[in-house]
This record gives structure tokens, C-alpha cells and sequence, in this order.
């Protein structure tokens, strides 16, 4: 008798339960930095943001700062697994392997993967087309150099911190043929130590720009420090360093997408899919161009801007050699997204480059 | 490739400032061990001292403040270190190494509301005329203060060890507690004062970090410095003009392998990350290969705990 009533008891605690669970949705987000970093982070909480406001008490999210890409990173997915999370963002290349390993464990949650190529039943992987924002960058870079020295503080070497270095270098050379560019390594996404050394060291051998593909605004710090150099915000507006350094910025604006995707989990439409969207479809803004740049740079900024935006023009149009001389695009072709020679996967740098890819 | 793209003035220049963190908490910690003591909580007082600088100079707008407020923090941190190894007796290498753990989460928690904030600029000498002198100018006369501070620090640890009474008493604790004990030296006393010492000069040095250096704050920024820091109080075998070299030493690699990739060339990077730890083992086998030289060089009674019996 007893008994019998305590089991009918947590039957009904358990049915009580899973019907509160059915109504909320639980998103988690794995982030590679501290929300507060003002740059790629920042963003992708603001996306979070954006589905709580959306959605309400419908749902229910969860973060976790500053995971270390590596098998810790599988440990707090799997955490936010156990908690009850429906879908989970994680949102750094870096945790590629770990998205898949924790996804295979967990078959009901559905996983969406930032940056990455690796997809599988219940792992979307989602990108923006970040370097069509650094042909703008060059663009506004090759016109504003002064000692036609561009610095570049790169992450690490993948594919997307690559095909941003080519984008941003062929359209800057197109404006100003004798442009060069000098690429520091930091090997971490945020660390304002590094980043800051990166940028006073590139500052010191002649560059006048700097971009950075790191998450921090310690580069901005540098160059605004030293004077007479610009910057571009990295992954967020980093409005509080313009008009000089910062002159314009790439804006990555998750919201819309991670809505979407909350809804469709609601709705149990959800499915495995590749998303890679760029200016036209609003996942990269452009941000303010400042009163720094002259009246007719950013008229033309805004003009690539517009014709990437309308598709009308893509950013590797060729003829593009590769930096051995070998032919890699011909006269008006345009570069596939995916395949050997493909952007997804690219690993080499464009012909006038001359430093090397590191290993 | 080239190389000429690398100015040594400039060079010179940035390593002053890239080593200044970790020379002001190497002079602070080679006190500390000439009295005696083993403080491995270098990293936790520095970080520390980064939080309570860069907070307060925010907050109050002065990066001079900031600076006090960082010596502050990094001495009330070793205090409790200075409590515990003194007057409990606890092991100092564990209780050292949890002042680290201690700090770095402390100074996470602290912290969690600066981030990404910009702190106020803090003073730099500008010279007319002598700052633009080539060369010398750059080197010599356009830093932070904390550069200038850094090196007069040096100086005076220099002095007081060598040539005042103060300094004679600090050694004479931390090579013989006993005799120094029977010669009627409070050596407690002497013990917490350099501790204390040790800790404002830590917590100064993660100042200069999270105030001139980057300047930022970011939980975990010091990243090593302080570990660095212990090592190099080693490498300079316990002498005040050789800890400026080893942090310069330390410096220079950092800002050397920037250099190198801007300027294009190929060497793997991680060789010259790795090359100052390379040179602190080398220089700590040729130590320790004379036994007797050595041990004049490192103060007697280093780590060892100190009981008035009588």
C-alpha cells in the first residue's frame, strides 16, 4: 500500500515534470571568451539575448564563458546536455570534434556548430560570410595606408582567418598596387596581452592599419595609443574606439539566426543543415564608416559593400593566382564554396602575399 | 623576409615595457627569499594587484591611485601568506601555491564587472627635445612611469641590501633564523615586513599590466608572469643587477618573436616561447653543477620554518 503510493506519487512528480519540460525550451550557448570581451562573444550573446526576448518565458537559456577549445569543452556540453538542454549552440571552430563526440552521446538534443564543417544528424554547422566584410576592410585600407604597410593579427591559421587575410589583401592591392601586408600569429582568439603586443610590434615596423582577426579591443587600445594608425571593429562595433582608430567595423548579428532555429526546435521541424550567409542576408553588418575616412573611400566602401550585398559581385572573383603563381581562379570565375580548392577549406594564401601560411 | 623592418631602438624600446611586469615582481620576491621565505603565491598577489589597480583607477579616474591600490591589494594578499607560514608555521611551498589558486580566483570574481572597460591613461614621460633624440631618446626618455619605477626599485633593493644596516639584518634572517634570532633580531617581524614588500612590488607589476601594458582587464591576464618572475630570481642567483637582466632576458624573447613573424620570417614560433625556459634550466644545471657555489649564492634558511624555541 504504501509503496504503491509512492510510486504513484513519483509518477506523478514525473509526469508533472517532463510536462513543464515540454513547455519551456532549454538553449544552451558555449562560448570561447567572456561576454564582456566586446567583440565575438559579445555577439553571440547578444544573439542569446535576442531568443530570450523573443521567445519569453518559452525558453529558457543557459552559458557557459570562456571554454577552453579542447576536451573540456565536451565536458560542459555534456553538462548542459544533462541539464535538459533541447539545443545547444557551440559557438568556436575549435570545438568541432567535441560538438560531434558530445552529439553521438546525446541523440534528442540538437547541437548547431559555429564556424565548423563538420555536420551530422543532430550537428548543424552555421557560418558567416565574414570575409566579405574584409573586402571592405581592404578596400578602405589599401586607400587610407600611408606607408602601404597593413598589419594583421590573425587567430589561428583555419580556413575562415585565412580566406579573411586573402579577401582583405587582393582588395586593398586592387586600390593601391604596392600595398604589403605583415600577418602576426597570436594563436589564441582573446588574450588583450598578446593582442596588444601584437599590435604595438606590427605599429613599430611601419603599419599604418591595423586589422585584427582576434576578439579583443586591445589592438584598438594600441593603435589609438600610437597615434596615427586605424583599426576596423573585429566581430562587434567596438564603436567606443571611433571615429580614429576604429573606422569602420564587421558586425556579426546572430539574432535572426538563432531565433530561427529555437523556433524550429519548438515546432520539431528542426533538421541538419549548413548555413553560410553574408552581407545580403544580414548576418554581417558593416558598421558606421567614420568621419576619419574621406568622403569618396567610403563612398566606394559602401558601394563593394552594396554589390556583395546584391550578390552582383563576389569577393574572389578571378583571375586570382595562388601565392606560387599557379592559376587559381580564371578571368570572371568566381570561387566555389566548397571542394578542394574551395573557400570552405582554404589553406593557401593569394600571389603577392609573402609571408607563409604556418603549418 | 626582412629583417630590416625590425629597428633595434624600437626593439629595445618595447622589451623595457613588455619585462617591466615581471621585473617589479621579481625584485619584490628576491627580497622575500633573501629574508628566507619561499613565497610561490607570485602569480595570485600580481593578478591581484591587477584587479585592485585597474578597479580603482577606474573608478577613481587616477591611474596613480590605481598604482597605490594595486600595491595594496598585493600586500594585504601576502599578508595572509605572511600570517599563516609565520605564525601557524605552515609549509610555505603549499601555502604559496594556494595563495596562486586563491588569487586567481579572487581576482576573477573581483573583476567580473571590468571587463572590456578602458581604463584612464596613465602618465608618460615626454621630453621636448630629449625624448626626440635618436636612439637614445626612445630608450631613455618616453615611457610610462613604471618603467623609471621599475628600474629605481631595482636600484634601491640594490642599495639596501648591500650597503645599509636594514639589509645586512634581512640576509643575516634569511641565512641563519637562529643566530639572527640569538643576535636579538625579531626575525618574524623582519620576515613579515619583507613579505609584505614582496607583495606590493607583485601587485604593482600586475598594475603595470592591466594599466600600461595591455590595457585592459581580463580574468587570468598575467598568464605565467608571476611564475616567470620566481624563475628569474633564480636565474639571477639571488643578485638585484642580474634579476634586471633576466627580465629583460624574458622581455625580449616575447617581443623578439613578434618582431620575426611581422617581419616574415619562418622559424617556428614555439622555439622562441620555448628559449627563455631553456636558458633558466641551463643556467640552474651550471648552479647546481658546483654544489659549494651555489650554495653561497642562495640564502641558507630558504623555505625552512621558523620556531623560537628559547
Amino acid at each position: 500500500m504504501k509503496l504503491k503510493s509512492i510510486l504513484a506519487g513519483a509518477a506523478l512528480a514525473m509526469t508533472a515534470a517532463t510536462g513543464t519540460l515540454a513547455e519551456t525550451t532549454k538553449v544552451g550557448f558555449v562560448y570561447v571568451g567572456p561576454v564582456g570581451d566586446g567583440g565575438w562573444t559579445y555577439e553571440h550573446d547578444k544573439g542569446r539575448e535576442a531568443v530570450v526576448a523573443a521567445f519569453g518565458d518559452k525558453v529558457e537559456t543557459m552559458y557557459v564563458e570562456s571554454v577552453p577549445e579542447g576536451p573540456d569543452a565536451e565536458r560542459v556540453m555534456t553538462d548542459m546536455a544533462l541539464k535538459g538542454a533541447d539545443l545547444i549552440f557551440t559557438t568556436s571552430f575549435g570545438y568541432m570534434d567535441q560538438t560531434i563526440n558530445v552529439a553521438a552521446k546525446f541523440p534528442n538534443v540538437k547541437f548547431e556548430h559555429a564556424t565548423g564543417y563538420k555536420q551530422s544528424d543532430n550537428v548543424s554547422v552555421y557560418s558567416a560570410r565574414f570575409y566579405e566584410g574584409r573586402a571592405v576592410q581592404g578596400h578602405i585600407a589599401g586607400h587610407m595606408t600611408k606607408s602601404n604597410i597593413v598589419g594583421y593579427i590573425g587567430s589561428f591559421p583555419i580556413p575562415e582567418v585565412i580566406r579573411g587575410i586573402n579577401a582583405a589583401y587582393i582588395h586593398a592591392k586592387e586600390v593601391n598596387p604596392d600595398v604589403q601586408f605583415k600577418i602576426i600569429w597570436a594563436y589564441t582568439w582573446f588574450d588583450p596581452t598578446k593582442e596588444a603586443d601584437a599590435a604595438k610590434v606590427l605599429i613599430e615596423q611601419g603599419a599604418d592599419v591595423v586589422l585584427q582577426h582576434t576578439d579583443s579591443t586591445a589592438p584598438q587600445a594600441a593603435a589609438q595609443a600610437a597615434g596615427n594608425v586605424i583599426t576596423f571593429g573585429q566581430a562587434s562595433d567596438m564603436a567606443a574606439y571611433g571615429p580614429k582608430p576604429r573606422v569602420s567595423s564587421i558586425i556579426d548579428n546572430w539574432g535572426p539566426y538563432y531565433i530561427a532555429r529555437t523556433q524550429a526546435v519548438m515546432d520539431g521541424t528542426w533538421a541538419s543543415t549548413s548555413t553560410w550567409d553574408g552581407i545580403g542576408a544580414g548576418m554581417v553588418g558593416i558598421g558606421e564608416i567614420t568621419s576619419a575616412v574621406p568622403a569618396g573611400v567610403k563612398a566606394s566602401a559602401e558601394a563593394l559593400r552594396d554589390s556583395l550585398a546584391d550578390g552582383s559581385y563576389h569577393t574572389f572573383t578571378g583571375p586570382l593566382n595562388k601565392q606560387d603563381g599557379s592559376v587559381w581562379l580564371k578571368a570572371g570565375e568566381t570561387a566555389a564554396d566548397y571542394g578542394d580548392e574551395g573557400l570552405a577549406s582554404m589553406g593557401f594564401y593569394l600571389e603577392g602575399l609573402d609571408s607563409e601560411v604556418p603549418n | 623576409m626582412d629583417l630590416s623592418a625590425i629597428s633595434p631602438t624600437l626593439l629595445v624600446a618595447s622589451l623595457m615595457v613588455a619585462a617591466t611586469p615581471i621585473l617589479l615582481a621579481a625584485i619584490g620576491e628576491l627580497v622575500v627569499e633573501k629574508s628566507g621565505v619561499l613565497n610561490l603565491g607570485v602569480e595570485g598577489m600580481m593578478i591581484t594587484g591587477a584587479i585592485s589597480g585597474f578597479a580603482a583607477a577606474v573608478l577613481t579616474g587616477s591611474p596613480m591611485i590605481g598604482f597605490l591600490c594595486a600595491a595594496l591589494g598585493g600586500a594585504a594578499l601576502s599578508v595572509i601568506f605572511a600570517i599563516i607560514t609565520q605564525y601557524f608555521l605552515s609549509n610555505q611551498v603549499a601555502t604559496g601555491l594556494a595563495l596562486t589558486l586563491f588569487g586567481l580566483g579572487l581576482s576573477a570574481m573581483l573583476g567580473q564587472s571590468y571587463v572590456g572597460i578602458k581604463p584612464p591613461a596613465s602618465v608618460k614621460l615626454d621630453l621636448p627635445l630629449v625624448s626626440d633624440i635618436p636612439v637614445i631618446g626612445p630608450i631613455l626618455f618616453s615611457h610610462d612611469f613604471t618603467v623609471y619605477a621599475a628600474l629605481t626599485l631595482v636600484t634601491g633593493v640594490w642599495w639596501f641590501l648591500k650597503y645599509t644596516r636594514g639589509g645586512l639584518i634581512l640576509r643575516a634572517v634569511g641565512e641563519s633564523h637562529d643566530a639572527a634570532h640569538a643576535l636579538g633580531y625579531k626575525v618574524v617581524r623582519v620576515r613579515i615586513l619583507a613579505i609584505m614588500f614582496g607583495g606590493a612590488c607583485a601587485g604593482l607589476g600586475g598594475a603595470a599590466l592591466s594599466l600600461v601594458r595591455v590595457p585592459q582587464w581580463t580574468e587570468g591576464m598575467t598568464a605565467g608572469a608571476g611564475w616567470i618572475a620566481l624563475a628569474i630570481v633564480v636565474f639571477a642567483s639571488w643578485k638585484p643587477a642580474r634579476v634586471l637582466l633576466g627580465a629583460y632576458l624574458f622581455g625580449g624573447v616575447a617581443v623578439l618573436q613578434l618582431n620575426l613573424q611581422a617581419a616574415g620570417v619562418s622559424i617556428p614560433v614555439e622555439y622562441l616561447s620555448m628559449s627563455p625556459y631553456l636558458i633558466t634550466i641551463v643556467v640552474l644545471v651550471v648552479m647546481s653543477a658546483n654544489r659549494s657555489k651555489s650554495a653561497l649564492n642562495a640564502p641558507a634558511a630558504l623555505g625552512r620554518v621558523f620556531h623560537a624555541s628559547r
